[in-house]
């Protein structure tokens, strides 16, 4: 069902595979390409010559060139081809799919109603620009209903893992009758062959030619953003006539040229779903910060501020640049603050500690940029420390600012960024903010 | 020179040892050699651990067994097998990222002539199972004493059976030796292995070694 394996992600004797190639379900393809000596791997694009390597190789006793750019995915070697399965499947025509019964708002709708008609009018691409909090989901939901009464088959692919996870119970409740299913990194549902998939970007590797609908969201988070072999990925995986549908609240300058040439249609909505502007940062000077954090403290200025915001009802998220940090800063407040912990992208407990933090069980969550989107708390101050660090660029900012005050029950939030200097960074995240919410003010 | 691990563009530092003497070209850059933890300081003479003062309790056990004690003179590791060090084995083993074992060349040979050089200790090889050598498609072992540059002996077969790294202690003890020796040797010998981690593996073969009249068995392993 438009999937592109290896020779080893086939649970198939080497008969029954025979069977399928000669009978037409699959076809084999080379896996590693070489012209001119140079190497190109056909599953994911690559052709940096630095990440082929070769080995000797067991098998044909010979040595062997594999990819070392998708092999976290399996090993792609010169000598073992991959295999991809026709793509022709007919899916179900589904009369009702959608039981969600939620109402959009104006904007919401005049969205929904765009994705709508790229669906329906097979146009190639459509990017949607929505605030932080705008409900980017539900204005999905038209739209892949839309598709589901087609008979289409959909693809939402997203960078993070943590997004798979949040997304999939929202889809399944909204869709019951739909097969979906959720691919990641450690998905316990490995097979893929559901009309509704929700999948990390890395996971479409795997496909060929296989969607119609191909939703590609937060196109300008990492590692989408600048590795070009995912790109690669997700025009494969998707049909030649496929629909491409992008979700980002902060594209990225050549998105935002393409838009301005007319290149590639867009649909803006500047609200968020509540009706209530975004939350403005505030710049605050901290020239100490990372003189003190060297000598395991916290400048006293930042500390009256988190004890003040203790004393309030919200939770805090506080962000912090690197796995080290995170860590210190959790064992500097640890001791005032016992209801604090940290998460970080090699955090194995990372899952369960959002979930505990959701629940309130803690007050305080460290974190690096890795919830920087896509998750959502209903009651957070925001607060970043070095907001002058590389990592937090423009977008990350914009991301993290939207964290705040996501419920109708809390529209609000302090959004603070505690830094060593102004970097334009900051400042064009806080005027962005500020632009997006004149615009949503106008009715 | 793209680092092999991160793949950051290594920039060599510039000195007047750099200018004057040849250098070896680097395959990793200096922050990851920094975060791999070089053994330099034994902490337990029987296994090669470096967070011990004495005998640690592992080895203890070891020797007071009726069946294993006094089958293995001593292990030799090379790194300590930190956080990092599980991600580039995973990647290694697991993924069958053969050519990170680049990575620990310089090292390897290092602290095998420290320890090695004049035993005169034939390099043997822990086989495979024909499945497992199958799927990752090459043997770690022998990539190993390939790195040292030595003849590998292939003096044992394998029956099948499920991964070590997914047994506990208990388990691995219980679970009986899956090795078979096919002939022995009347030299010393070395088993190489890239994990020593309760050590039933090198025992197992130790044993059988000892039984077939070998005067004595060490193992060198990259991590311990």
């Amino acid at each position: 069902m438009g999937k592109l394996l290896t020779r080893q992600e086939i649970p198939l004797s080497d008969e029954e595979l025979q069977w399928y190639i000669s009978e037409g379900y699959m076809e084999s393809k080379i896996a590693i390409e070489k012209k001119r000596s140079r190497f190109t791997c056909k599953r994911c694009g690559n052709h940096k010559q630095y990440l082929f390597a070769a080995m000797p190789h067991a098998a044909c006793q010979k040595s062997c060139v594999y990819c070392r750019n998708c092999i976290m995915m399996g090993r792609v070697m010169e000598c073992e081809p991959l295999y991809r399965g026709s793509p022709h499947y007919t899916w179900p025509i589904l009369e009702n799919p959608c039981a969600w019964e939620g109402e959009l708002t104006a904007e919401q709708q005049h969205a929904a109603d765009e994705i709508v008609s790229a669906i329906e009018h097979g146009q190639s691409e459509l990017l949607i620009w929505a605030v932080c909090g705008a409900g980017k989901t539900e204005m999905l939901f038209p739209g892949l209903t839309a598709a589901l009464k087609a008979g289409k088959r959909i693809c939402l692919a997203t960078p993070r893992t943590d997004v798979v996870r949040e997304l999939t119970p929202r889809l399944k409740q909204a869709f019951p009758h739909v097969s979906i299913q959720a691919l990641y990194g450690d998905s316990e549902e490995k097979s893929g062959d559901a009309q509704l998939l929700i999948s990390t970007t890395h996971q479409l590797y795997r496909f060929a030619y296989a969607f119609d609908v191909m939703i590609i969201d937060e196109i300008d988070a990492f590692p989408y953003h600048n590795d070009l072999s995912l790109k690669f990925a997700s025009k494969r995986a998707a049909k030649i006539d496929a629909c491409f549908l992008y979700l980002t609240a902060t594209p990225r300058r050549q998105e935002k040229k393409r838009i301005h040439q007319k290149k590639l249609p867009s649909v803006f909505i500047a609200r968020r779903f509540h009706g209530h502007p975004l939350p403005v940062p505030k710049l605050k000077l901290s020239p100490l910060l990372r003189k003190e954090l060297a000598n395991r403290r916290l400048p006293k200025t930042i500390l009256q501020v988190i004890e003040a915001q203790q004393l309030g009802s919200r939770q805090l998220l506080l962000f912090t640049s690197t796995i080290d940090y995170a860590q210190l800063v959790t064992d500097i407040l640890k001791p005032i603050y016992p209801a604090i912990t940290s998460v970080h992208a090699e955090d194995p407990d990372r899952e369960e500690k959002v979930r505990a933090f959701r629940n309130q069980e803690y007050s305080i969550l460290v974190t690096t940029t890795i919830l920087e989107r896509g998750v959502t708390f209903p009651s957070v101050d925001v607060y970043v420390l070095d907001a002058g660090h590389v990592v937090f660029d423009e977008a990350a900012l914009v991301q993290i600012a939207g964290r705040a005050g996501r419920s109708a029950h809390d529209p609000t939030g302090e959004v603070i960024y505690f830094h060593r200097g102004k970097t334009n960074a900051m400042l064009d995240a806080q005027e962005a903010i500020m632009r997006m919410n004149k615009r949503g003010q106008r009715p | 020179m793209k680092c092999l691990i991160c793949f950051e563009e290594i920039v060599a530092q510039v000195s007047w040892n750099q200018f004057l003497l040849p250098q070896r070209t680097r395959s990793i850059c200096e922050g990851c050699t920094g975060k791999l933890k070089r053994i330099d300081q034994i902490g337990c003479p029987k296994c090669g651990r470096e967070d011990a003062k004495e005998i640690c309790y592992d080895c203890e056990r070891w020797e007071q067994s009726d069946v294993y004690a006094g089958c293995l003179e001593k292990n030799v590791a090379v790194y300590a097998y930190n956080e990092f060090a599980k991600e580039i084995v995973a990647k290694w083993k697991y993924r069958g990222d053969f050519i990170l074992i680049r990575a620990f060349a310089e090292a390897v040979q290092t602290t095998y002539h420290q320890h090695f050089c004049d035993v005169g200790a034939d390099a043997v090889v822990i086989p495979l199972s024909g499945q497992r050598l199958l799927e990752r498609g090459f043997n770690q072992s022998d990539a190993v004493i390939q790195l040292l540059g030595l003849d590998s002996h292939d003096f044992f077969t394998r029956r099948e059976s499920e991964k070590q790294s997914k047994r506990g202690r208990r388990e691995r003890m219980e679970a009986g030796n899956p090795f078979e020796l096919m002939r022995g040797s009347s030299r010393p010998v070395l088993l190489v292995d890239d994990i020593y981690t309760t050590g039933v593996t090198v025992r197992h073969l130790a044993k059988l070694l000892k039984e077939s009249g070998c005067p004595a068995v060490y193992s060198f392993t990259l991590f311990r």
